[in-house]
């Protein structure tokens, strides 16, 4: 018997007002397991985060988190369940400093010596946001913006990460930074991921297994080793 | 001839009438913050809470006068927390994603009902308003005439400054405030009820607006439509200030009324009845110089 995995999505549906844009998205990400979501602009990757944590609705399907229905869920509800979304643009706070921004992620939290020492394990693995723990969001690089984001999410000592699009914007030696951070941070916490990207190279780098949606719809789930080898993923997603 | 001690008086009777601009303009800069609307019904709540605050109050007055003051002003300031919460949560949530105009359309209606509620029940004529002091009694400092009604009014605005400030530097429910109006969504994700502080903020700036129509009632007295053109001072003062700055929006409403004072007094052909276009004619040169106002972020406005 497989263990039950942390969050399953079963034949998932969401829409923007009438506009459906997921059609049937299955998949699961296992206590602890780092799952990727690829595919190509406009396959719904985006939206599949969206789903989950509650800001898209879901007319269909079940989402189900450590054993709780999240569908239908407000997004500070779902966050309170485990789930930290570092949403599509990072989506820092820009008029409040990296320390506040980090607080704000902290919020459902009341332990105080905790949440300091957290922070100061964040601030060693990112020593850019360190330099920077004065200055407000808006202030701060592409690059130390994610580096914030992830950083925040993070705070709220999560079950699941979820990441989209951590690399978009960046330059290349700065998205390899920013994924050998997030790579740090699930070897050193454990904690399970989901991921969106793009670049699948980068994707590769700390996911264990990934799914392939294609207008919509879940097409093919397998282990990184498997998708490196399938020839089409190679094709289309790992360039050649 | 030019008069000291007259300087002095007509500076700190600005910085009175400029502290009521103030708490207005606060409480507009506030509810803009957090949902990006400007509140035109904000004078009309703060005076429809004075009704009530009298209203309850007076029930104490014959046990013992302060009693029925304090109690007045307490009731005031649950009332209009309650109100501006429960107006936030039935009227205006609905509005949100629709156009700004609707909504700023919307804030117009409920001024319209909020002042013709207050005339229905308690009429349209001046009612005395009972405070702690008369508001002509004055001490002297050397030859300078203090008004006791500008100095607590100055004071109290500055104390209810220093509150606020507190609260959004210093506790958990001020980070939330202030995550929220900044990046609503993001806040959500991090596990704010974006609902809750939305309420609470439009609740503490109609806490704001009730002290201040407590304050000018126990000046002018209280009617229904005492607070329009107040309300008019602390859209200029927010416009000059920059629409994003609390700071931005106190200054010049400071500046605002001392500037109207001044100019009333020392440029004859201004007089008492021109006075109230010298904000604007200021609000005017500002926005040709400094269009996001003095204080203001510049923002590129999407449309």
């Amino acid at each position: 018997m497989p263990e039950t995995p942390l969050l399953e999505l079963t034949e998932v549906s969401a829409a923007y007002g009438p506009v459906k844009v997921l059609h049937d998205v299955s998949l699961s990400v296992p206590s602890g397991g780092a799952v990727g979501i690829l595919g190509a602009n406009g396959a719904g990757k985006t939206t599949t985060l969206r789903a989950i944590s509650g800001t898209v609705r879901v007319p269909s399907g079940a989402i189900r988190f450590n054993g709780t229905d999240i569908r239908g869920k407000r997004p500070d509800q779902v966050a309170a369940l485990g789930i930290a979304h570092v949403p599509e643009g990072r989506g820092t706070l820009p008029n409040m400093t990296v320390r506040e921004n980090l607080l704000v992620g902290a919020y459902l939290r009341s332990d105080r010596d905790g949440i300091e020492r957290d922070i100061d394990y964040l601030l060693d693995l990112f020593p850019n946001l360190r330099r920077r723990i004065r200055s407000n969001g808006s202030a701060l690089s592409g690059g130390e913006q994610q580096m914030l984001a992830v950083a925040r999410a993070f705070m709220a000592k999560p079950k699941l990460l979820v990441l989209d699009e951590p690399s978009l914007g960046l330059a290349p030696s700065t998205a390899q930074d920013v994924y050998a951070a997030i790579a740090k941070l699930r070897a050193e916490s454990g904690i399970a991921m989901l991921v969106v990207e793009q670049n699948a190279n980068l994707a590769f780098s700390i996911v264990d297994s990934a799914v392939v949606l294609e207008t919509g719809r879940s097409v093919l789930t397998g282990t990184t080793a498997e998708l490196k080898g399938n020839d089409e993923i190679r094709k289309a997603y790992l360039g050649g | 001839m030019f008069n000291f001690t007259t300087f002095i008086q007509l500076i700190i009777d600005g910085l009175a009438t400029g502290s009521i601009y103030a708490a207005l303009a606060l409480a507009i800069v506030l509810v803009n913050q957090a949902t990006g609307i400007i509140n035109f019904a904000q004078g009309g709540m703060a005076v429809l809470s004075a009704y009530f605050g009298m209203t309850i109050g007076n029930l104490m007055l014959p046990i013992h006068p302060i009693l029925g003051i304090v109690v007045g002003i307490i009731a005031a300031a649950i009332i209009s927390y309650g109100m501006g919460a429960i107006i936030e949560r039935f009227v205006m949530r609905r509005f949100i994603g629709s156009h700004p105009d609707t909504q700023v359309v919307a804030t117009v209606g409920l001024l319209t009902l909020i002042t013709g509620a207050a005339g229905l029940i308690w009429t349209y004529n001046y009612i005395p308003y009972p405070f702690f002091f008369d508001a002509g009694e004055s001490f002297r400092i050397g030859n300078v005439a203090i008004s006791v009604w500008s100095l607590t009014t100055f004071l109290t605005i500055l104390a209810l400054m220093g509150v606020l400030q507190a609260l959004f530097r210093g506790t958990k429910m001020g980070l939330g405030l202030r995550a929220v109006a900044d990046n609503s969504a993001s806040a959500a994700l991090s596990g704010i009820n974006v609902g809750r502080m939305l309420m609470a903020g439009w609740g503490l700036a109609a806490v704001l607006g009730a002290i201040a129509g407590i304050l000018v009632a126990a000046k002018i007295q209280l009617q229904p439509g005492m607070f329009d053109t107040f309300l008019v001072y602390a859209l200029a003062a927010v416009i000059i200030g920059g629409l994003d700055s609390p700071i931005g929006a106190v200054v010049a409403a400071w500046g605002i009324a001392i500037l109207e004072n001044l100019a009333g007094t020392y440029i004859p052909w201004i007089g008492h009845d021109m006075k109230i276009a010298v904000p604007f004619v200021l609000l005017f040169v500002i926005l040709l110089l400094r269009p996001q106002g003095l204080f203001g972020r510049k923002v590129v406005v999407r449309v």
